[in-house]
């Protein structure tokens, strides 16, 4: 079973056993606007909870992407770094960031679940 | 101060615009379809912007306005006839730019239409200079609405039949609905097109009739890069108090006619002619996706700092990061290589010619 949840940065993150999976949410991209830049972590890297792990850019301004948990990063999406467009279209799927090894899976429980994060997110575009 | 609306501002909701502020007024940032579809659709069909915002001065008197205005701005507007417009500066004595604007000569007098930020400020300067003989007027009683895009033409024609003989940088007197309305073929987009002074009242159905013709309402989103990709400067980013038009490469609005005559300006713009100017506007290309938004400092390949990017963006058509900034003069040459310091990495760049996109009018060419 895997676990999703929220941060307050707007990214998404998905855990199956020790990978977790990390993306922008839709609300964040409908927030952005036409994405036309994403720069991805390194593979092989270390992050750190709440530390920046990437960077997405609109037409209008930049925008650095958070990292919800700490960790080693094992994977990065080329997809979206080639074509960023994807990242509107599909961002909580396919349109993923970077997966990381967790190093404290503890890290999740301060995050939202999807009910608490629909909620803080209209009340913080309100 | 409360924020203002313009004559559109239903109709920007009803079309599903996200507002912002801009210069003391609620604006569209961008539509439904966003920036890059309203971009595009602008440079394949037209688009309709709301430039309300912008001021709209009219000055009349007596037959000395001419020359009393000449002495002000760097313009030939001795030679200029009635419904001709053109593009300058109202400049301070440093010979920085207080303000772009694009002066036509009317039946009796001229109109002047200024920035939305510089516009009272503007007033006053003009007033001050200007003998109390003079009648000025910043109308706020009239809506400004630009059409771009190369079917412009055909949806303008439908609405206000007769518009389409209009030469460009030119106006004339129309009727809409049993009431004057006031078109130049003018633009800031790099596409042919009009702007359309009506008065409030029937701004909103005129509107709707252009869409019914199949137009659709831009923001100031793709206003933006649209005017990007076509070279030209917004004012408040690329041109400033501080920066003169021989620096910021708009040299040719300033007629040779003029320039040993005595305008606001004229003997710091006559020594920069003489002697050149120490920086220059100049358009940049990275040689990357990343994109350089405005105040990115810029280095030569010894690593010193030459400069800083002005306006920075995604050009949608294109299809690459653009931008346009201030170098020293030494590497202001097409193909000089720059970079461009982005989140703490040097990013190399080009400079290249003004401007990214150049229309054909036959078809768009893409000139990246």
């Amino acid at each position: 079973m895997s676990e999703v949840k929220y941060s307050k940065e707007h990214e998404w993150i998905k855990l199956d056993g020790e990978e977790a999976t990390i993306g922008i949410t839709k609300h964040a991209t409908e927030m952005l606007g036409d994405i036309v830049f994403a720069e991805l972590p390194e593979k092989g890297s270390n992050v750190d909870k709440d530390g920046t792990a990437g960077v997405v850019e609109s037409t209008k301004a930049a925008s650095d992407v958070y990292t919800p948990v700490s960790g080693e990063v094992t994977d990065t999406n080329q997809m979206i770094v080639d074509d960023p467009s994807k990242i509107n279209e599909d961002p909580e799927e396919s349109a993923w960031f970077f997966k990381l090894k967790i190093k404290d899976k503890s890290e999740m429980d301060s995050l939202m679940s999807k009910e608490e994060y629909e909620k803080f997110a209209k009340e913080t575009s309100a | 101060m409360s924020i203002k609306k313009t004559s559109l501002n239903n109709l920007h909701i009803k079309y599903g615009a996200k507002l912002v502020e801009f210069a003391g007024y609620q604006m569209p940032i961008q539509y439904k379809d966003g920036i890059i579809q309203e971009h595009k659709y602008t440079r394949s069909h037209s688009g309709i912007f709301d430039v309300s915002h912008m001021g709209q001065l009219f000055i009349s008197g007596s037959d000395d306005l001419t020359s009393d205005l000449e002495k002000i701005f760097p313009a030939d507007l001795k030679k200029l006839k009635t419904n001709q417009s053109k593009y300058s500066f109202l400049m301070n004595n440093k010979g920085g730019i207080q303000d772009d604007l694009i002066i036509t000569k009317t039946s009796d007098g001229f109109l002047i239409i200024l920035n939305a930020a510089c516009k009272y400020n503007d007033y006053k300067v003009i007033k001050s200079k200007l003998d109390n003989q003079y009648k000025l007027n910043l109308d706020e009683s009239l809506s400004l609405i630009a059409l771009q895009g190369p079917e412009a033409k055909n949806v303008l024609n439908k609405v206000i039949p007769g518009c389409d003989s209009l030469k460009f940088m030119n106006g004339n007197n129309y009727v809409y609905n049993n009431e004057k309305v006031y078109i130049t073929r003018s633009g800031y987009t790099g596409e042919d097109g009009f702007e359309i002074s009506i008065k409030h009242s029937d701004a909103e159905t005129f509107v709707e009739n252009l869409i019914e013709n199949g137009s659709k309402l831009i923001g100031l989103g793709a206003r933006d890069t649209l005017r990007m990709e076509a070279g030209l400067c917004l004012y408040g980013n690329d041109l400033d108090n501080d920066t003169s038009p021989i620096e910021a490469n708009l040299k040719w609005a300033i007629p040779k006619s003029r320039i040993e005559t005595e305008f606001v300006g004229s003997e710091v713009l006559k020594n920069q002619f003489q002697s050149g100017v120490k920086k220059l506007r100049v358009g940049i290309k990275p040689d990357s996706k990343v994109i350089a938004r405005g105040n990115t400092k810029i280095y030569n390949d010894k690593n010193q700092e030459i400069g800083k990017v002005t306006s920075g963006t995604f050009g949608p058509s294109v299809e690459h990061p653009i931008a346009m900034g201030y170098v020293d003069n030494s590497y202001s040459t097409v193909n000089t290589k720059i970079f461009l310091e982005v989140r703490g990495k040097k990013i190399p760049a080009n400079i290249c010619n003004l401007p990214f996109y150049k229309k054909n009018y036959v078809k768009g060419e893409i000139n990246v």
